[in-house]
């Protein structure tokens, strides 16, 4: 399979990636590990007729402790976020997630700032940038912005990114006690239901993916947890449930409810 | 486009379309067919090669991506005459039945060993997770690699 025709930039500066997006609009794409474009495109799902690789921009590729927070640059892969020592140590359950994802060969190409600007409905990240209350940066020709992982997320491949942004890196308060729990597709290894739980005695934040169109915070398992997980019952409380050929909606709700237990409970 | 890249120590130069696929520009271009491609969607694992040293399933990366960098494929393990232990313990143990998946359980097998030089069987069977073998029942395939792995130790 061969996608359509499309020419190749590779940008050497997010000023240039920025200035290319504004120049050619809707027609250019960014490229990063390319594991969630090159297959759309290969199916003719998604027709670029730019592409615009920043996998070269060596800025986006760190990750640093700054004060309370740990910030990774977009382009950071996988398996990098799931080696670092500084993920691991104030961030595990992030190091957790991206070692879940796909395999080997996915977590070597595949970057944070691309799945979350792919926004799949069943991606892992979601769930944890969620729960851990995380910000988004972004970069376009109006200059920066922060963007709240609650305002990022829209439905399903649809986030709060302007044509002209990209994401550059992404902060993270650091979290002393929290986990992911997944019930994986057992062919691709996404999830059918992803739960990121981030406490701090009886307040927590629960980041659930995979469930909706769009990855939410259970504000109402939230709410009602006192320290007991029974609280998990209220997983899709005003939720609209997905329904496909891996788990009905009835299934995915209850998948919810024990996974968002399980990580109460971890 | 002009790319440059070397290919199991030997570099190449050659101006392709940016829309060829790595694993389309190995087989096509430099005529290196040890390298197959399954299922051309990136499920199947039987494209794996290593791009400076991680292994990645080069049906998903586009030949322009890896211009500039070192890429090995499976003709690249055998130094010389001599099978490279990961290709020796395959034939000793029976870790191949047709053969298709073999080149790229082979070069996942290197990334598995690097990373872990002493993987148990459970670490084995899941860094194999991206490559499917539709003959074996992976049995023999997790043996090799075991044995390929105590092999390279001593
Ligand atoms: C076989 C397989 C299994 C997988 N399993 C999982 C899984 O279990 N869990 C999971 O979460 N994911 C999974 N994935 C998806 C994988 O994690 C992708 O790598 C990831 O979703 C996209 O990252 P990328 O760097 O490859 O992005 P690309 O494919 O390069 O880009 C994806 C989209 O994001 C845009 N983009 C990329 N970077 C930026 C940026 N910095 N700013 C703005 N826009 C940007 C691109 O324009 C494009 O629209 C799987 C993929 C495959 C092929
Ligand atoms: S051919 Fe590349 S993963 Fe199947
Ligand atoms: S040996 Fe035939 S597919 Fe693996």
């Amino acid at each position: 399979m061969i996608p359509s025709k499309f020419d190749y930039i590779k940008a050497s500066s997010v000023d240039q990636a920025i200035e290319l997006l504004d120049q050619h609009g809707w027609e250019a794409k960014i490229l990063a590990g390319g594991h969630s474009l090159i297959p759309a495109m290969k199916l003719r799902l998604n027709n670029p007729s730019i592409l615009i690789d920043i996998s070269g921009i060596g800025e986006l590729n760190s990750i640093t402790e700054q004060g309370d927070e740990i910030h990774i640059g977009a382009n950071c892969t996988h398996k990098a976020i799931a080696n670092s020592d500084l993920v691991q140590k104030h961030l595990g359950l992030l190091a957790d997630a991206a070692n879940t994802i796909g395999d080997i060969q996915i977590r070597n190409r595949g970057t944070l700032g691309g799945s979350l600007a792919h926004a799949d409905p069943s991606a892992d990240y979601p769930a944890v940038v969620l729960a851990c209350d995380a910000t988004i940066e972004v970069q376009g020709k109006n200059g920066v912005r922060s963007v709240a992982a609650t305002d990022f997320f829209q439905g399903t491949f649809t986030t709060a990114l302007e044509g002209d942004e990209i994401i550059t890196s992404i902060r993270f308060p650091k979290v002393s006690q929290g986990n992911y729990q997944k019930f994986y597709q057992s062919a691709s290894r996404f999830a059918v239901v992803g739960v990121a739980v981030v406490k701090d005695g009886n307040d927590v934040r629960v980041g659930v993916t995979g469930v909706s169109d769009a990855p939410y915070r259970a504000t109402a398992v939230e709410e009602a947890y006192t320290g007991n997980a029974d609280a998990a019952e209220h997983a899709v409380d005003g939720v609209e449930v997905m329904s496909d050929h891996f788990a009905d909606s009835d299934y995915r709700a209850h998948l919810a409810r024990v996974f968002v237990r399980r990580a109460l409970e971890a | 486009m002009k790319i440059s890249i070397k290919v199991n120590g030997v570099s190449h130069s050659h101006d392709i379309e940016p829309r060829i696929s790595l694993a389309q520009y190995l087989r096509e271009e430099l005529q290196l067919t040890g390298t197959h491609i399954g299922c051309d969607t990136s499920g199947c694992g039987s494209c794996t090669i290593l791009i400076d040293g991680d292994a990645v399933k080069s049906c998903t990366v586009l030949a322009v991506q890896a211009d500039g960098c070192e890429v090995t494929t499976i003709e690249g393990m055998a130094n010389g005459s001599g099978m490279h232990p990961i290709q020796e313990a395959f034939k000793e143990h029976h870790g191949l039945q047709c053969g298709f998946c073999t080149p790229g359980m082979v070069m996942t097998a290197a990334e598995i060993i690097k990373a872990n030089p002493n993987p148990t069987e459970a670490e084995i069977r899941d860094g194999l997770k991206g490559n499917f073998c539709r003959c074996t029942g992976y049995h023999n395939i997790v043996k090799s690699i075991q044995h390929a792995a105590e092999q390279i130790q001593s």
